[in-house]
C-alpha cells in the first residue's frame, strides 16, 4: 500500500480507537491493537508499540483535565507508580520468549474481561476513613470533591493494590495497553479508593507506565515513526472528539455498540491466536 | 480543617503545575510529529509501505542521540521519532516536577519516592530494560 493511503486509513483507525477508548472510559489501547493487527494486518509487535505510544498520549491529557479538578490522589498515584514501571520493564523482556500468537489469547481475554467492566455500574463508596496501618504511614489519606463539598476518605490494603499495580505493569508492557481495568480494580476495589478517584489516579499512573515500556520498546525497535504517526494524531483526535461527546447526554446506546465491538474484536483475537493465524 | 484536607490544599498547587506539563507535552509532541508526518508525505507519499512482517527500526531511530542526530539532517522520519520521544518524556518530566514539588512541602518520604519512580523510567529510556 502506498504510504499516503496507508496513513489516512491509519488515522481513521486510529480516531476510531480514540472515540471508543473515551466513551468506554478504557483508553485506546485495548481497541488500537485489535484495529490495527486484525484490520489492517500490522505485525502485533508494530502494534503494541503504537499503541503504547497512543496510551501515553490520551492519558496525559486527560490526566492533565482531572489533575486540575482534585479528584486525583497524587500521592497513592506516585507510591504505587513503583510498582507498575518494575512491571512494565519486565514486561518486553518476558515478551521476547512469548509468540504472537500467544499474545493473541491474553489479548482476547483481556479485551473480553475489559468489555465486561465497561458496562459494569460504576458503584460509588461511601468514603472510608479507617484508613490501614500501612496507609496511615504513608499518609495517602485525603479528600475528593463530592456535591460542593470535599470528602475525606483514608486507604486501605495498600500492598494487595501493590501487587496488582507490578501486574498490571507486566500485562501493559506486553500488550501495549494501558491496563487501566487492572489499575481501577486494584484501588476501587483493594484499596477503598472513591471509584472517581481510582478512575483520575489510574488514568494518572498510565502514562509512567506506559512511558517505561515504550522506552523499552524503543531500543527494540518496535517503534515505526510512519506508522506511529497517524494512529497517535488519529487517536488524540478521536480521544477529544469522545470527551466532547461524554459532556452531553445519551452516550450510553453507544457505550454498548462499542462494547459489543470489542466482544467481536476479542473473539476474533482469540480465534486468530488459537489457530495460530497471528 | 483536618490534616488530610490541609496536605489536599497544599497538594493543589502541584497537581496544578502538572495538568499545565501534561497538556503542554502531548500539544508539543503531537504538533511535532505532525509537521514530521507532513514532511514525510511530501516527499514519500508515494513510497510502498507493509508492517505485515517485523522487520525492527534502524539503530538510528531506536535511541535519543540516534534521533536527535536525524533530526539535525532535517529527516522526516526523525523529526516524527523526536514526537514520539518529547511525549515518552513528558510523564517522565511529571516525575521530576513532582519531585520539586514533594521537596518544597519537605515530604522527604515522597521524595524518595519520586526519585526511584524517576530512576527507574529514565534506566528504560536509557538502557531499553
Amino acid at each position: 500500500m502506498h504510504a499516503l493511503s496507508f496513513t489516512l486509513i491509519t488515522l481513521g483507525g486510529g480516531l476510531l480507537a480514540g472515540l471508543v477508548g473515551a466513551l468506554t472510559g478504557l483508553g485506546g489501547g485495548v481497541v488500537l491493537v485489535p484495529l490495527l493487527t486484525l484490520g489492517l494486518g500490522v505485525d502485533i509487535r508494530y502494534a503494541i508499540g503504537s499503541s503504547l505510544v497512543c496510551v501515553i498520549a490520551t492519558s496525559s491529557g486527560a490526566a492533565a483535565a482531572f489533575v486540575r479538578e482534585g479528584f486525583t490522589n497524587i500521592r497513592v498515584g506516585m507510591f504505587l507508580e513503583i510498582a507498575t514501571p518494575v512491571g512494565a520493564l519486565l514486561g518486553p523482556v518476558v515478551a521476547v520468549y512469548v509468540s504472537s500468537s500467544t499474545l493473541a489469547v491474553i489479548f482476547g481475554i483481556v479485551l473480553m474481561f475489559s468489555a465486561a467492566q465497561s458496562l459494569r455500574q460504576r458503584v460509588e463508596h461511601i468514603a472510608v476513613t479507617e484508613p490501614g496501618t500501612l496507609g496511615a504511614r504513608l499518609r495517602l489519606a485525603s479528600t475528593y470533591p463530592h456535591d460542593g463539598t470535599l470528602v475525606s476518605y483514608g486507604v486501605t490494603r495498600v500492598p494487595a493494590g501493590f501487587a496488582m499495580m507490578f501486574a498490571a505493569g507486566i500485562l501493559s508492557a506486553l500488550l501495549g495497553i494501558g491496563s487501566g481495568v487492572v489499575k481501577v480494580l486494584a484501588m476501587d476495589r483493594a484499596m477503598h479508593l472513591p471509584y472517581k478517584v481510582s478512575t483520575t489516579t489510574s488514568n494518572f499512573m498510565i502514562g509512567v507506565t506506559a512511558a517505561a515500556s515504550a522506552g523499552v520498546y524503543l531500543h527494540r525497535g518496535y517503534i515505526n515513526p510512519v506508522l506511529v504517526m497517524p494512529v497517535v494524531l488519529g487517536v488524540l483526535a478521536g480521544a477529544m472528539l469522545g470527551a466532547r461527546l461524554l459532556a452531553r447526554a445519551h452516550v450510553k446506546p453507544l457505550r454498548m455498540l462499542f462494547t459489543a465491538i470489542m466482544v467481536a474484536l476479542a473473539v476474533e483475537m482469540l480465534y486468530q491466536g488459537l489457530t495460530k493465524r497471528i | 480543617m483536618s490534616e488530610a484536607a490541609e496536605r489536599g490544599h497544599e497538594d493543589f498547587a502541584l497537581e496544578q503545575r502538572l495538568g499545565a506539563l501534561l497538556r503542554g507535552g502531548v500539544i508539543l509532541s503531537a504538533s511535532v510529529t505532525l509537521i514530521g508526518g507532513i514532511m514525510f508525505l511530501a516527499t514519500h507519499g508515494g513510497a510502498h509501505v507493509s508492517y505485515h512482517t517485523f522487520t525492527g527500526e534502524p539503530t538510528e531511530l531506536r535511541t535519543v542521540g540516534g534521533v536527535i542526530a536525524g533530526v539535525a539532517r532535517g529527516d522526516s522520519i526523525s523529526i516524527i521519532q523526536l514526537g514520539v520521544l518529547l511525549l515518552i518524556a513528558t510523564p517522565i518530566a511529571r516525575v521530576a516536577i513532582s519531585v520539586i514539588g514533594f521537596a518544597r512541602e519537605r515530604d522527604w518520604m515522597y521524595v524518595g519516592c519520586s526519585l526511584l519512580v524517576l530512576a527507574l523510567l529514565m534506566y528504560g529510556l536509557v538502557h531499553g530494560g
